[in-house]
Formats: structure tokens, C-alpha cells, sequence
């Protein structure tokens, strides 16, 4: 150490002096030693509170510099309350970080990866890396502009997001929505779970290796985003679905659109049904791989397909049915052995079953409003603003200061095609939450990896992750 | 017959030949890869590096040419940087005993120079062969080895495994045919397969099925293809044993890889399709080395279109799955084989025993 730090956090040096007898004999400091802790963070003997000299960036190192505390942080050991097998031979394993920068972690989850050779002896997921704080950013905003917040949680099922705030909102505020605003926001939910095990179709081929899969799962989830997109104006994070109904009616010949999707739909997927369901390859890849049972779902509060291929037949919208989802018959598929290949069969059927909801919509889409006539929640229509004073001014407040919602607290939770989506919303009577709590699907999906995956091959934990079918966005929120 | 200053003039044109044209096949080759996978997944491919796109490797590797070569901090400096040598030198030999069209005769002045397409017909031409594919398992481990790093590990170890499984199978594929033709040169495999059988079958080595079909399979394991290319899973350990490698010397790497394509297809139209033979609808001597050319490549790259029709269809097999599909399925097949083939061929040759 060339110089003496005056920065008041920096590692405390002990002059030989200060030491006893006895730390001298154990060779307590070695004087010519550098600092581990400076060596490691700068990788050279400058100081280590220079914080932008080290490895990875400008960084605060942390306050407990013990040693156990550094090789966590730099990953080379892991720290969890898993009990594993210490039978096995220390120096037979490694440990390796596989994220948060890595082709298949889907976003920037990062896995602490025990290996013995390639089989995974402990897994310890590690997140927060696309932390953004939205939960709190949400007691900044208005309830109007709330739901522009939550759908970019989510963001391969922003409809559910959108849905799942606004039902809350307005439970809170006890209105009623019209029958089309309910039927709209059914519409689109399921289009919105149809694009969204789309897309894990086609990760979920990519991951095991069949690089055709990735584009076939596109192709299908694009025309249900063009659809998104005539409707709302965004192919994602639409704020189409508001508190008091939807932003727009549906455009004129969402008819024709919707039905080209049911005929477009069922023959992509049941050619990937031809492509996968005999593919030994694929078979041997899926069956029996990342199993977790109908208990440790339980347990661990794992919800959506996971729990439904572990044959927990469990799903919101048969349990509690909102936005008058239960005037629609579909089934809810369940599996039994709750390993890869039985989440497959279960998102397959659930987009089948999406598709029958989104038919029966067609067919009975009721007349009316798209949102509600309450005049609290709603604006006022543009004929009134043109002609009232006291009209524009409403108008001019529920943008600005948004609408008051009664004081009281909610928990509203719908199915979201990862599972189940909840939402903890407290009002203290004012335009803007006092609390919003998320229960993310793919939260607790995360939090089973180490069920899923201790003691698989590093192939299988891909193979694995990708079913789970975790969004980051949701996990960090 | 040459001697002297002339057979060193014959050599080295031929070496210098074979490299530049290996290095279009790679340029085509990756230009064909991409275009075709495209077409299989709905999309287009390169389109603006010339036409069709085709200039697109060319930009690529001048792109890879003028990047900088990260040296990994904990890498072994020496056998970091050898490993893409060692891959690239038995790509560039294999290629040299390969027989792309049947040799014709020169006339430059009064002389008469026999020209054989062929870098050098050896008598131990598939031994060669197999010798330098085994060469190139030591890139691949060395590779992984001295990057210091974890994923370049994991991908060299698998990579070991397999090319070392998979080549047992492959040498074990060729003994039927050995046997069958009588020879292990690349260029007397080519003659024996000339003519029909019966007049309507080419007479060409596919006949031994098992042979062909064991020595496809452990082709497409021993280049890394897929569904056999978790040597370089890219959604398992990022790139396998080149992820730590940038620049050239990643070029390296992927000229290597492409050439070993072609060379495994070429090897395999070489041992079992016919090499170069095909109708030559009776041109004129002049041009009689014309046909044979054009059947070789159409052979080869019909061949490399199976290749890559593969890779854009399978799911990538897990490790333990590929351990004993090479071990439980393709080795004991092909000592069957062998011995079925062996018995049959003794039958064939000195009849039955007992007449």
C-alpha cells in the first residue's frame, strides 16, 4: 500500500505494533503481504475504496470485508440455506456464474451453479438486476396512470398486468363496467396469454437447441401483436386496459382479424405439435427433466402451468372468475409428473383453450360502452366538452389530478399465463396509491429452481429454466 | 514424368490452389448455411453484401480481421494462441488427399503434364484421414484448456468426450468398406466404384447402408453440427470452447469449422457416393475432367444441404444422452456390421466353406 488512505470507510490497517505476540508467531499480518481485499477488487495494490478501479466498475465494495462476505460477492462461493451433500469430494467442484449475461437466463437472471463436473449440485438464483422500483413508482402516479406503470412489469403479458391493477382500482371505487369493456378486456387477455406461450414455445425450442422453433413461435405471436397494435397503437406495455373499462373500442373489422387469427393460430401450433410431440430427441430432452411435484408447488406458492403440469388444478379465472370470464366454457388441463414435458402439453392445451375463450368472445361480443358512464372515473364525452364549461374542466381534472378512490385496501389477483398475478393496493382516499404490492408468478417460479434443478446437468437446468418461462421484468419489477 | 524445379512448381500451385479454394468453399458454404436455414425459418438471410447477399462472409471476416484479439488475463498465453492453429492445420491437410474430379493431361509445348485434382493420392489416404480428425480434438481441448475460463472448460471436456467416442464409431464405419474395395487410397476408393450394377445402380459403396448411414452420423458429431453441437451449446455454455477467442483468431476457429464441413461431406462422396463419378454424356477428351468436377460438388453439396436441413430441424441431444447414443447404439452396430460385412465379403470372394 503506497500511500495512507484518508477516507474513513477504507479497511482499517493494523501496524504490526498493534498486534501481540502471539498474532505475530500465527503469522497474523504478514507485512509484506498486500491486502487480499485491495488486491481482488482493484487488481493492483491501489486502494480499494478507489472505487472506480476495480473490476467490474464503479462499485461499492462491501461494508463487511470479512472473507466469507468477499468470495460470496465475488461468486466463488454461495451462501443459501441449502443443505447439500458434502459426501462428495470439495475439490471435484466448481462454482460458475451463468448470468446475468448469458444467451438463454431470459433477461438478466443470474444463477450461482455448484458443479460437479456438469452436474448441478446446488443452484442459487440471484436477482434484482432489472429492479426499476415499481411498486413504488406507482404511489407517485395517479390511478389513471398507474396501469401505464404495472403493464411494464410483465412485459410479455401487459394486458394482465393492466387487467389485474384495474379490477383492483375499481374495486376499490365500486363501479360497474359494462358488459363490452369486460368482454374487450377478456379478448384480449387470452390473445394476450396465446402470444405469450407462444414466445415460450419458441425460447423453450431455442434453449433445447431446435433454432427453427424460436422463428416458428415469432411468426405466430406477430400476428397477434399486429392485432395488439390495430387495437391499442403498441405492440407491448399498451395501457389499453384502464381503471373504469378500456381506452378505445375495438377497431372497425376486429372481427375479420380476430378470425383469421383462430384460423392462423391452430395451424402454426399443430404443426409444432408435428415437429415436437415425435421427436425423440425432444422427448428424451423434456421427459422426466426438472421435475417438481404438486407439494413443493404448494409450498413454495408456484402457480400458472408449472403447478397445473404438477397436477394442482388450480386456475383463477375457474376459482375466482373476474371480468366475466366464467360466461365462457373452456377446461383447465392439468398433468401429472410436473416435469418439462408435461408443461409443454399444458401451455399447448391452454393456448387451444385461449383460442375456444377468444371464439366465444367473437361470437357473443355485447353492444354497448367500452367504458364505464360513471362520471367519476370517466371523462366527460367530447360532444359535452365542446359545449360545457363545467365539462372541461372535469375533463381537464381527471387528467391532471386524477380521480379520488375511497379509502381502503384490495388484494385482486388474476391468472397471468405465468400464474398467479396478485395485487395489494391501499388508498388513503387520495388520486394516488398509498401502496401497491406486487405477487409475481415468476417470483415464486424463480424461488423453485433449486427444487428443479439440484442434481440435474447443465443442459437440463436450461432446459428447466425455460419452462418455468420467467420473466425478469416480473421477477424484479 | 517431372522432376526436379517442375514437381516443386506442381506442388506448390496445387497448395496454394487448394488453401484459396478452400477459402471460397467457406465463404459459399456459410453464405449457403445462412441463406438456407433462413428459407427453412421464414426468413430472408443476408441480402445486402452483393447479390443475394453473397458477399456477406466477406464482410464478416474482414470485420473479424480488423477486431482486436482480447487476450483473457488468465489465459495460457502459448497454447491459447497455438489452438487455433492446430485447428485450422488438419482442416487444410484433410482436404489435400481428397479427389475432386479425375485427372487429365496438360500440353504445354511438346511436353504432356498428367494434372491430378488431388493434393496427393496416399496409399494409407482414409488412415490419413482419421489420424488428422483426431489432430483436431487437441485444438478443441486446448482451447478450452488455456482460455482460464469456465465455459471454454466445460465445452473442451464434452468436446473430447465426443470427438473421441464418435471417431471410434467413424473408423469402425470405414472397415466394411476397406474391405469391400480392397484399398484405404481415396483415389483407387473412386475407381472402384466406376460402372452399374446390373446396368441400372451406380455401383458406389452406399450399398453397405449401415456403413454409410454410422459414418454420416458420426460425421455430423465429429464437425459439431447440430444436434450434436453441444461442444459449442450456445444456450448451455455460451460458445463453447471458443468464447473466450475474438478477432482472428476466432476466424481461425471458424474457417476450420466450415472446412471440416466440406471436408466430411467431400470424405463422405469420396468413400460411399461415387466420388466424381457420374455420366459425362460423352464430351470430348478436352473437357472430360469437366463432368466429374460438377458431379463432386453437386454430391457434396447436396450433401452439406442434408447437414444444415438437420441443424434448422433437431433439438440438441444432452451430453449423457450422446455418451451412450455413441457407445450402447452406433459402436456395437458397427462391430456387427463389421463382422456381418467381413463374413459376407469372405463368402463373396472364396465362397463357402464348405464347397
Amino acid at each position: 500500500m503506497s500511500e495512507t488512505p484518508d477516507h474513513t470507510t477504507g479497511p482499517v490497517q493494523t501496524s504490526i505494533t498493534e498486534l501481540s505476540e502471539d498474532a505475530l508467531v500465527s503469522g497474523g499480518v504478514d507485512e509484506e503481504q498486500p491486502d487480499l481485499h485491495d488486491v481482488w477488487i482493484s487488481g493492483t495494490e491501489e486502494p480499494a475504496w478507489i472505487t472506480d478501479a476495480t473490476d467490474e466498475g464503479a462499485q461499492e465494495i462491501l461494508s463487511d470485508l470479512s472473507d466469507s462476505a468477499l468470495a460470496v460477492q465475488r461468486g466463488t462461493v454461495i451462501s443459501d440455506d441449502y443443505v447439500i451433500d458434502d459426501t462428495a469430494d470439495e475439490e471435484e467442484r466448481q462454482i460458475i456464474n451463468l448470468g446475468p449475461q448469458h444467451p438463454s437466463t431470459h433477461g438478466v437472471l443470474r444463477l450461482q451453479l455448484e458443479l460437479e463436473g456438469e452436474t448441478i449440485r446446488r443452484v442459487k438464483p440471484i436477482i434484482g438486476y432489472l429492479h426499476t422500483g415499481m411498486e413504488k413508482t406507482a404511489e407517485s402516479l395517479t390511478f389513471l396512470q398507474g396501469a401505464t406503470n404495472v403493464t411494464r412489469m410483465d412485459y410479455l403479458a401487459p394486458f394482465h398486468n393492466e387487467l389485474c391493477y384495474s379490477l383492483a382500482v375499481e374495486q376499490l371505487l365500486g363501479v360497474e363496467i359494462p358488459p363490452r369493456a369486460q368482454a374487450i378486456r377478456v379478448l384480449m387477455s387470452e390473445l394476450n396469454r396465446i402470444s405469450s406461450h407462444l414466445l415460450w414455445l419458441a425460447t423453450q425450442g431455442m434453449d433445447i437447441g431446435a433454432i427453427s422453433m424460436m422463428l416458428y413461435g415469432w411468426r405466430e405471436r406477430e400476428a397477434v401483436l399486429s392485432f395488439f397494435e390495430q387495437v391499442t397503437g403498441l405492440r407491448m406495455n399498451h395501457d389499453y386496459i384502464r381503471p373504469g373499462g378500456v381506452a378505445a373500442d375495438l377497431p372497425d373489422g376486429w372481427e375479420e382479424e380476430v378470425a383469421d387469427l383462430l384460423v392462423a393460430i391452430p395451424e402454426g401450433v399443430d404443426e409444432y405439435e408435428e415437429i415436437l410431440n415425435e421427436n425423440p430427441i425432444f422427448i428424451d430432452r423434456t421427459q422426466g427433466v426438472g421435475v417438481i411435484t404438486r407439494e413443493e408447488c404448494l409450498a413454495f406458492g408456484v402457480s400458472g402451468p408449472i403447478a397445473r403440469a404438477s397436477g394442482v388444478d388450480w386456475d383463477l379465472r375457474k376459482a375466482f372468475p373476474y371480468s366475466g370470464i366464467d360466461r365462457y366454457t373452456f377446461e383447465v388441463p392439468t398433468g401429472t409428473h410436473g416435469d418439462v414435458w408435461d408443461r409443454y402439453l399444458v401451455r399447448m392445451e391452454e393456448i387451444r383453450q385461449s383460442l375456444g375463450i377468444v371464439s366465444q368472445v367473437l361470437e357473443s361480443m355485447p353492444p354497448g360502452d367500452y367504458r364505464t358512464e360513471d362520471r367519476k372515473v370517466t371523462p366527460p364525452p367530447r360532444q359535452r366538452i365542446n359545449e360545457s364549461m363545467e365539462a372541461l374542466i372535469h375533463h381537464f381534472k381527471v387528467f391532471t389530478e386524477g380521480f379520488k378512490v375511497p379509502e381502503g385496501e384490495v388484494w385482486q389477483s388474476v391468472e397471468s399465463p405465468r400464474g398467479e398475478l396478485g395485487m395489494y393496493l391501499v388508498s388513503k382516499g387520495e388520486a394516488k396509491p398509498w401502496r401497491l404490492h406486487v405477487r409475481a408468478p415468476s417470483f415464486a417460479a424463480v424461488q423453485a429452481l433449486p427444487m428443479m434443478l439440484t442434481d440435474s446437468l447443465v443442459a437440463d437446468m436450461i432446459a428447466t429454466l425455460a419452462s418455468t418461462d420467467p420473466v425478469l421484468g416480473d421477477v424484479d419489477r | 514424368m517431372l522432376e526436379g524445379w517442375a514437381l516443386f512448381l506442381e506442388a506448390a500451385i496445387k497448395v496454394f490452389s487448394a488453401f484459396s479454394f478452400l477459402l471460397t468453399i467457406v465463404l459459399v458454404l456459410v453464405w449457403m448455411e445462412r441463406k438456407v436455414v433462413a428459407d427453412m425459418q421464414n426468413r430472408i438471410g443476408p441480402s445486402r453484401a452483393g447479390p443475394f447477399g453473397i458477399l456477406q462472409t466477406v464482410a464478416d471476416g474482414l470485420k473479424l480481421m480488423f477486431k482486436e484479439s482480447v487476450t483473457p488475463r488468465k489465459a495460457d498465453f502459448l497454447p491459447y494462441i497455438a489452438a487455433p492453429v492446430v485447428a485450422l492445420l488438419p482442416a487444410l491437410l484433410i482436404f489435400l488427399v481428397i479427389p475432386i474430379g479425375r485427372s487429365f493431361t496438360l500440353s504445354i509445348g511438346s511436353r504432356e503434364i498428367e494434372v491430378s485434382l488431388q493434393g496427393t493420392d496416399l496409399n494409407i489416404g482414409l488412415l490419413y484421414i482419421l489420424g488428422m480428425s483426431s489432430l483436431a480434438v487437441y485444438a478443441v481441448v486446448l482451447a478450452g484448456w488455456s482460455s482460464g475460463s469456465k465455459y471454454p472448460l466445460l465445452g473442451s471436456v464434452r468436446a473430447s468426450a465426443q470427438m473421441i467416442s464418435y471417431e471410434a464409431a467413424m473408423g469402425l464405419a470405414l472397415v466394411p468398406v476397406i474391405l469391400f474395395a480392397g484399398t484405404t487410397s481415396m483415389a483407387e476408393l473412386v475407381s472402384h466404384q466406376t460402372g452399374l450394377y446390373g446396368g441400372v445402380f451406380p455401383a458406389w459403396h452406399v450399398v453397405l447402408v449401415p456403413s454409410f448411414l454410422i459414418f454420416f452420423i458420426a460425421g455430423v458429431a465429429e464437425t459439431n453440427r447440430a444436434p450434436f453441437d453441444l461442444v459449442e451449446a450456445e444456450q448451455e455454455i455460451v460458445g463453447g470452447y471458443h468464447t473466450e477467442y475474438s478477432g482472428f483468431r476466432f476466424a481461425l476457429f471458424f474457417l476450420a469449422e466450415y472446412i471440416n464441413i466440406f471436408n466430411i461431406a467431400a470424405i463422405t462422396v469420396v468413400v460411399f457416393l461415387g466420388g466424381w463419378n457420374g455420366p459425362d454424356f460423352g464430351t470430348p477428351a478436352t473437357f472430360s475432367w469437366l463432368f466429374p468436377i460438377f458431379w463432386f460438388f453437386l454430391k457434396t453439396f447436396l450433401l452439406i444441404f442434408v447437414f444444415i436441413w438437420i441443424r434448422a430441424t433437431l433439438p440438441r441431444m444432452r451430453y449423457d444422452q450422446l455418451m451412450s447414443f455413441g457407445w450402447k447404439r452406433l459402436i456395437p452396430i458397427s462391430l456387427l456390421w463389421v463382422a456381418l460385412s467381413a463374413v459376407a465379403i469372405g463368402i463373396r470372394r472364396f465362397g463357402f466353406p464348405w464347397s
